[in-house]
């Protein structure tokens, strides 16, 4: 049984290293992943470029310029004469939000009625104006706050504080979910692929007429998966630690434990694939849109959850990546201690087992085919 | 005189939806013969043999190989054939040793095993000089003969070869036959399938197969001489031609009653 097993193993890796597709996926990729993800996603916008169009021209309208573009979020690029002007702006990309001083503005300020401050903000991209907004939102209410306490209490005074990502780094948020994605990566997608290539060339046949069980191909073929995965995996955090420094709060061994878990799932979700396409191209196809899609998309990888619509938020429930996501975020970035998160990790067990299950069910009857 | 059977088969029936690939078959293979298996693509020699190797359930029927049932020994009749496809089924970006070293493995063969196993076959096919090469790289006809020796790695007593010289030129195919003659000597049983008429007269024995059902058999001498024909070619032709005219069903029980 073991010369069996090992004789699928090596040829495996022999596969694997004179490919050159499958070298750059296994080695390359996920060092490109992590610095492409770490720098290009990024959901702080710093540095938002602010136009002024200031009408009133006194000490406290500057006073209230002056402190928005002070923080890092803003930086003052232009200085216009007329509302004319603002659109020329836009279309030139020199600046993405206008903030519009009505003459006046320190007179009512001084009388103490309200005084009106308007901000155009260019919308095509929705994110960061969105974002913009938010922000500049958020200075003038603090500053009126500020003003007004000059006169009375603030009735609340709040003071939040972030806990476990306190600079709120999005790194530190996507790296965990890079992990899951490249082990998706590899552990899926080589493995239907390899599979299918087999079935392809006819020696998966060749093999099936030999003595070896439906189980010792399987874990031939998947044993170097495993490993590379993993591997990867520890590579990816690692070197997100030593490049970004992303935090790594909890317990590695527990991870790792959990980690071969998700590999498991990952593996059985391959091979129940390419049990079922005929060939390489379809292999791929399918385990693209069938696992790593909704790894990237519906696992709160990149995007919340509980902002999707319903449908795709039921949807998330099938993906394996999501309850891997609970557990490795949960690990690295809050350092829960292992045997709390029993529960994703569970769940992984249980659709990775009726995977496998159907699969090996699914190999001998396919001696049919 | 006793003969002792390699394969027995009886009844033996495939339907793949309506389509009937297999109808009825009867036929037994004789210990140590080269038995072939002549038809048109598409005849069912293929599914037989797919059947016979465990990689396909019949639909109704009986076969035993190496006195094993079909049905629920397949894991024994598997240690004790080898198999060689139309399609070679070889690594191509594994060299030729690291596909024999592979193939002895699937069969469970040990180190000191392997090497002994490995050194035989290639002395038999003389594949010593290509050892380091890839398989890609080798010529079809030297594929053909990494392919057998694979099959044979485990000294298996019988040796499926379905279609084995497909795609390759006559010279090889005449050396490849030399090599089926030298193993049939040393008392493996062959069975092999081809749409080659001149391959069918290297047979032993013969049968031939149209739209699913076997309707003839004997030895290649023996069939020329019922049917009163030159050449397999003729009678091949003849009889099919019949066959599609008007299939007579007591032609195949006669055919399945010469064994």
């Amino acid at each position: 049984m073991r010369a069996r097993i090992y004789a699928i193993l090596r040829k495996e890796f022999i596969h694997i290293l004179r490919d050159p597709r499958s070298l750059v996926i296994v080695f390359l990729l996920p060092i490109l992943m992590v610095l492409l993800y770490g720098h290009a996603i990024t959901f702080d916008i710093r540095d938002i470029k602010l136009g002024l169009l200031d009408q009133d021209k006194t000490p406290a309208a500057r006073e209230l310029v002056e402190g928005l573009v002070s923080s890092d979020y803003f930086r003052l690029t232009g200085v216009l004469e007329n509302r004319e002007e603002i659109s020329e702006a836009f279309l030139h990309r020199r600046m993405i939000a206008v903030l519009i001083i009505p003459q006046g503005f320190a007179a009512s300020l001084a009388s103490r009625t309200q005084s009106e401050v308007q901000v155009i903000i260019d919308g095509s991209n929705a994110n960061t104006a969105t974002v913009a907004m938010n922000y500049i939102k958020a200075y003038f209410v603090t500053r009126s706050l500020q003003l007004n306490a000059l006169v009375m209490r603030t009735p609340i005074d709040l003071q939040p504080r972030v806990w476990y990502n306190p600079d709120l780094k999005s790194v530190n948020f996507i790296v965990p979910g890079l992990v899951a994605v490249i082990m998706m990566l590899i552990c899926a997608l080589l493995t239907s692929v390899t599979v299918a290539r087999e079935r392809e060339t006819g020696t998966m046949e060749q093999i099936l007429v030999s003595p070896v069980r439906s189980l010792e191909i399987i874990a031939g073929k998947t044993l170097p998966y495993i490993l590379l995965g993993l591997v990867d995996g520890i590579v990816v955090v690692v070197f997100a630690w030593l490049w970004f420094g992303v935090p790594f709060h909890g317990e590695p061994l527990w991870l790792l434990g959990y980690a071969l878990i998700f590999i498991y799932t990952c593996l059985s979700f391959g091979i129940f694939i390419s049990a079922r396409v005929p060939n390489q191209q379809m292999a791929l196809m399918m385990t693209m849109v069938a696992t790593l899609l909704p790894s990237i998309l519906l696992s709160g990888f990149i995007f919340p959850i509980a902002s999707m619509p319903r449908l795709l938020q039921l949807l998330s429930y099938i993906v394996p990546a999501k309850y891997f996501l609970v557990i490795i975020r949960g690990i690295m970035l809050k350092g829960i201690p292992g045997p709390q998160l029993w529960q994703p990790a569970l769940y992984l067990v249980l659709f990775g087992t009726v995977l496998i299950l159907i699969s090996v069910k699914r190999f001998k009857i396919n001696l049919e085919g | 005189m006793e003969h002792h059977y390699s394969v027995v088969v009886e009844e033996l029936t495939r339907r793949f939806g309506e389509f009937v690939a297999v109808d009825r078959v009867s036929f037994s293979v004789r210990d140590g013969e080269i038995f072939g298996f002549l038809g048109a693509n598409g005849a069912g020699k293929t599914t037989v043999i797919r059947m016979l190797c465990g990689l396909l359930l019949p639909t109704s029927g009986k076969a035993r190989v190496e006195g094993y049932d079909i049905h629920t020994e397949s894991g024994r009749i598997k240690e004790n054939i080898g198999y060689m496809s139309q399609k070679f089924s070889l690594y191509d970006d594994l060299t030729v040793a690291q596909n024999l070293q592979f193939y002895g493995g699937i069969y469970g063969l040990g180190r000191a095993e392997l090497d002994r196993a490995v050194t035989a076959a290639i002395a038999t096919t003389d594949l010593e000089a290509h050892l380091g090469k890839l398989t890609r790289d080798i010529p079809a006809g030297w594929k053909q003969r990494l392919a057998l020796s694979c099959a044979i790695l485990h000294q298996p007593k019988l040796l499926f070869l379905d279609e084995p010289t497909g795609g390759v030129d006559p010279i090889s195919r005449r050396a490849f036959w030399g090599l089926i003659y030298d193993l049939a000597e040393k008392g493996t049983t062959v069975f092999v399938t081809t749409h080659y008429m001149d391959e069918a007269e290297y047979c032993n024995r013969l049968s031939i197969m149209h739209a699913g059902r076997i309707i003839a058999i004997g030895a290649p001498g023996e069939l020329k001489a019922r049917y009163r024909k030159q050449t397999i070619e003729d009678l091949f032709i003849d009889l099919v031609r019949g066959e599609s005219a008007a299939p007579l069903s007591a032609k195949e029980g006669e055919g399945a009653q010469s064994l």
